[in-house]
């Protein structure tokens, strides 16, 4: 097919337009928040001394790389652009109405390879049998899969033989990887400590150290065996198998991890100001201002939450339909919609924060450095920031982290009451919406459901090990062994 | 009847292995009260808990053994040594409160230990539990014993806690500090309590303390610990006629006192070494100005200079022993030349009454009050020091936080507080701001009292800043250096927190915060209750000088009468909220006019044997 003729103006467009959804803005404005925070605890002895306590906890930096590797994913999957349309000469550039991420583009085989409906993981045939036409015989049969197993010959004899291959080469490169990182590990060590490199590796093998190194860089190794497998797989099958319209579950599950986090995080943002700023006013100034406070979260405590965010989605999908032209693109209109899940799923969610923020503060307006400052006329607004907030931030890092794994499920709960995020948008929770009917069918299609459980549990199991580890470092009453 | 023979017991804590108690030997025979005695962190709790193999799970007893009679206890199993807590070891702790279960009637309680270690069962057990209470002296004990814990008193609950130890009737009553959460008046009663239930039973009693004037009223023996070690141990009469090791002399002039009045406090500086290390020499060495090069590289031994009283000191040895030298003398403060006091008060309150709302129904409404103070008046003269004294819950605490305008908001105060010509109570938002330049205060508790989250630096620069706020920031960190040298604290203290520091340092970084503004006053609620007595001893000498250098005046909130005795120019004797008499501490001291005064004074526990005590 020859390509229409660029004319040499065009060229000045340039090859893709960046496009940054709201939930981008939110992803990077935590990122760079995340990063401040990291070096002020850096410059705060005693904070350093915390967290560093939270991550001498085997499980927990088990868990804090884990989950590392989900945000990255998750990151790659908030950047966001058009990809520029083959123009006619002449005309201005185009840009696809598509809103493409950089992850749709590492993941472009697995994006585009669609199959016209089920199949299994690894396989490749389809799922169902379809009348073809055979020597003029219409015959019902297995049809062979457009993107999986085409390089197989024969695939009944070579099949078992490719999957081992595959396996074993992406088992051997997984590792390859993974000792590269272990070696720049103890080349940084050996340089730093000036230490010979044989000392450095009986160290680490013997898990000597304060930090619990010679776990984090096992888990690694292990993330890296399973992705080396995972990726020379991909290579060629569908490696979890394909959904009722024949897209990839690999892809699809790797672009819900994006949505999770994104509901985990933002939620937990618009949660946190609001709770933290009326539970210590409600706390420190009591009278009318605890009583309004109060009065308010136990209303808001007493709706069903689901009926208060069915109601608000309802509302905003009308004013998304009926504003078209704010949101150009499907992206971003699906985008909206999970921006304002998150808005309402913090708003509603803030009560028990606030609560146990506000008894927190109780007890502590009636500490003597509270009263100490009160006896040299300290504004009450210096109060509020510079001596209590600090002194509950604990809680509220605790509570953050605790209640990020529950956001996410709840996100799962909601789409699969159908009130979530956009039908049409990845997420754990529409992945497990479509499964109800696939396991009801016979044969039973499990994968979904399956794929969809492992790599959620995977990300809350983490998340969750991970805000154990930080309670137990600042939490007062942890006992310290 | 109970022997320690060179009883080690070691903790595993994040600071390597900790030796709270190091080579304890001693014995005690049956009716006898036997005063273990030593400042926080000397082993003295942790050695009661060895006995009765109470340790956390991280400590054990490494070696040496408890005997009780012929039995070793440390190698009894859990189940076997059960059979003796509470039958043969009563032990009573600190805190009546927490030890009583809330939900329980105090004679559930009593019933369950007398039916667990007796025969009694029933009807029997009930009756034998309520002759207990009225042998421990609570009233109307048919009634009281189906009342719950927190419808009694401190007092009582101490009472019902003793009558639970001994319903099992125990060989050897362990008391953990027992009158220490109370006021002297109750524990006067609790200690005479317990000396006439050992009498009547004929048991032994480890009294552990850190109190010498409970120890001079109550016990037979005395042992004082230091740093895990047993370091001198004789009869009372011996020890308070005559105390032979360096620590236990400073120790008990370290306790102020009248006849101290005008000297500076026998301080012991420095502080006890940590436990996680192996000692070399005599742990008191690094704080004993008679230690020799031989006190610092060679281990001293228990030496018995005279009958029954052994000193671990090289002072004693028979060997080349180490003359002590004599404590420099306590240097006379140079008194004030007592000046005419000025014409005008500096501070005078004037019919003060504090009331709590009390709120009720769905509404919070007010529906009535609780008075905490009632018109309350006294005159605070510029350099002065008016002591406030009174027990828990006389309004002593609430009286100075109504002065320094803390409770506006919280509670209804009436009446009139002048600060030299500023009334307090109706001062504007702005006059306050300028007042509190000239009033401050430091509070009880080193570790509640600065915010954990805050450099020192930072503290001492928020006063500053808030009210003078026409100091620049060079200033103000010239005005910090000054101040920390003046409290005594190094310069690099400015950039640390408050939790790398003990007590007594916690205690003079508060006083610096409060002299940040240069006040005329400071209310000083209990400054050195929580501290220890050598620790208490610094800070009173540093409120003194500070005192003599800027001339500024205290109102000294506080319960400890030998505080007062020492340091006040004037005392108002506080009780339930009145004020009961007012007067010049010499006068009052020694001819106390109100009843309440003289039942006050009476039953503070000196440090002195009794018949040393002037009548």
């Amino acid at each position: 097919m020859p390509g229409p003729i660029r004319a040499s103006g065009c060229n000045k467009a340039p090859p893709v337009k960046i496009v940054t959804l709201w939930t981008d803005w939110v992803v990077f404005f935590v990122l760079a928040a995340l990063c401040t925070y990291i070096w002020r605890v850096a410059r705060t002895p005693h904070l350093a001394v915390t967290w560093r306590k939270a991550f001498l906890s085997a499980p927990g930096s088990a868990a804090a790389t884990v989950l590392a590797m989900f945000v990255a994913i998750g990151v790659i999957d908030s950047l966001h652009y058009r990809p520029l349309l083959e123009a006619a000469p002449g005309k201005e550039a185009v840009y696809a109405p598509e809103t493409l991420s950089l992850l749709d583009h590492l993941l472009a085989a697995q994006r585009e390879g669609k199959e016209r409906s089920y199949s299994a993981p690894l396989a490749y045939v389809a799922f169902e049998k379809e009348a073809v036409i055979v020597n003029g015989e219409p015959r019902r049969e297995y049809q062979r899969l457009a993107h999986a197993g085409n390089h197989l010959q024969v695939p009944e004899q070579d099949w078992a033989g490719d999957i081992s291959r595959r396996c074993l080469v992406g088992a051997v490169l997984g590792l390859l990887l993974a000792a590269l990182v272990v070696a720049a590990y103890l080349l940084l060590v050996s340089r730093r400590q000036q230490i010979e490199l044989g000392l450095a590796w009986q160290r680490l093998r013997r898990g000597e150290g304060r930090y619990p190194v010679r776990t984090v860089l096992a888990t690694v190794a292990v993330l890296c065996l399973l992705w080396g497998v995972v990726a020379q797989l991909a290579g060629g099958y569908h490696v979890f198998g394909t959904d009722r319209v024949g897209n990839d579950l690999l892809y699809v599950v790797l672009k819900s991890l994006r949505t999770a986090l994104v509901i985990g995080t933002m939620s937990t943002l618009v949660t946190m100001p609001i709770a933290v700023g009326l539970g210590i006013m409600a706390g420190y100034l009591r009278g009318w201002v605890d009583e309004v406070i109060q009065y308010l979260y136990t209303v808001i405590n007493s709706i069903p939450y689901v009926l208060l965010i069915a109601a608000t989605v309802l509302i905003l999908m009308v004013f998304i339909e009926n504003n078209g032209d704010l949101f150009p693109t499907s992206a971003q209109r699906t985008d909206a919609r999970l921006f304002f899940l998150c808005v309402i799923l913090g708003m509603t969610s803030w009560t028990d924060l606030c609560r146990l923020i506000r008894g927190e503060v109780i007890k502590l307006r009636e500490a003597e450095y509270i009263q100490a400052a009160q006896a040299f006329g300290v504004s009450t607004w210096r109060i509020l920031s510079v001596h209590l907030l600090p002194n509950v931030m604990h809680l509220i890092l605790i509570s953050l982290v605790i209640n990020f794994s529950g956001l996410v499920l709840a996100e799962a709960v909601l789409s699969y009451v159908g009130i979530g995020v956009d039908p049409s948008m990845q997420s754990f929770g529409t992945l497990i919406n479509t499964a109800r009917l696939e396991l009801s069918r016979e044969p039973a299609v499990w994968w979904t459901l399956a794929t969809a459980f492992v790599f959620m549990f995977s990300l809350v199991l983490s998340a969750n090990l991970f805000s154990d580890a930080i309670r137990d470092a600042f939490d007062p009453r942890a006992i310290h062994k | 009847m109970l022997t320690l023979e060179a009883l080690r017991t070691e903790i595993y804590s994040s600071q390597g292995i900790v030796t709270p108690v190091d080579g304890v030997s001693l014995h005690i025979q049956p009716g006898e009260t036997f005063a273990l005695v030593g400042e926080s962190g000397s082993g003295k709790s942790v050695t009661a808990m060895s006995i009765a193999r109470l340790l956390p799970d991280n400590g054990r007893i490494a070696g040496g053994d408890v005997k009780l009679g012929e039995t070793g206890l440390a190698d009894l199993s859990e189940r076997e040594m059960r059979h003796y807590r509470g039958r043969r070891i009563g032990m009573i702790f600190q805190e009546p409160g927490t030890s009583l279960n809330a939900v329980l009637t105090v004679g559930k309680q009593i019933v369950e230990a007398i039916e667990t270690h007796t025969a009694l069962r029933g009807e029997a057990a009930r009756a034998k539990a309520v002759d207990w209470l009225r042998r421990v002296g609570i009233p109307e004990p048919e009634r009281r014993i189906d009342s719950y814990a927190f419808q009694l008193s401190g007092g009582q609950k101490q009472r019902v806690m003793i009558a639970l130890a001994l319903a099992a009737e125990p060989e050897l009553l362990i008391a953990d500090e027992p009158t220490t959460a109370l006021d002297v008046t109750v524990q006067k009663q609790i200690l005479d309590l317990l000396l006439d239930l050992q009498r009547e039973r004929g048991m032994a009693i480890l009294l552990i303390t850190h109190d010498l004037g409970v120890v001079a009223q109550v016990a037979d023996r005395v042992g004082i610990m230091y740093a895990g070690e047993l370091v001198e141990l004789a009869s009372k009469e011996a020890f308070f006629s005559r105390p032979l090791h360096p620590y236990a002399n400073r120790l008990l002039g370290a306790l102020p006192d009248v006849d101290k009045r005008g000297h500076l406090l026998e301080a012991i500086a420095g502080s006890v070494p940590p436990l996680n290390q192996t000692f070399a020499g005599c742990r008191f060495a690094p704080r004993c100005h008679s230690a020799t090069e031989r006190c610092r590289s060679e281990l001293p031994a228990m030496y018995e200079p005279q009958p029954a009283h052994t000193v671990r000191c090289f002072a004693y040895a028979a060997e080349q022993p180490v003359a002590l030298q004599e404590r420099p003398p306590a240097e006379p403060s140079a008194e004030l030349a007592r000046k005419a006091r000025a014409k005008a008060p500096l501070l005078s309150v004037d019919k003060l009454r504090v009331r709590f709302p009390i709120r009720s129904g769905l509404l919070q409404r007010v529906t009535g009050y609780v008075d905490a103070v009632h018109e309350v008046s006294f005159d605070l003269y510029p350099g002065e020091t008016l002591a406030l004294v009174g027990e828990s819950g006389s309004g002593k605490t609430t009286t100075g936080k109504a002065i320094l305008q803390l409770l506006r908001g919280t509670a209804v105060v009436d009446g009139v507080a002048r600060l030299g010509d500023v009334d307090l109570m109706h001062a504007s938002a702005a006059e306050l701001k300028r007042a509190r330049r000239d009033i401050q205060i430091i509070f009880q508790d080193p570790f509640g009292s600065l915010n954990p989250r805050m450099r020192v630096g930072e503290i001492l620069e928020e006063g500053i800043q808030a009210l003078r706020p026409e100091i620049d920031g060079a200033g103000r960190r010239q005005r910090i250096a000054a101040l920390l040298d003046q409290v005594g604290l190094p310069l690099a203290a400015r950039d640390k927190y408050p939790h790398e520091f003990s007590g007594g340092q916690r205690q003079r970084i508060a006083i610096a915060r409060a002299l940040a503004v240069e006040p005329k006053l400071i209310v000083c609620d209990e400054p050195t209750s929580a501290l220890d007595v050598s620790v208490q001893a610094q800070i009173l000498n540093l409120l003194k000088d500070l005192q003599r250098e800027l001339g500024v005046a205290y109102l000294f909130i506080t319960h400890n009468i030998g505080v007062v005795e020492y340091l006040a120019d004037h005392i108002a004797v506080m009780q339930s909220g009145r004020i009961v008499e007012v007067g010049a501490s010499g006068s009052l001291l020694t001819a106390p006019n109100h009843a309440y005064t003289q039942t006050l004074l009476a039953a503070v526990p000196r440090a002195k044997l009794e018949d040393a005590v002037p009548a």
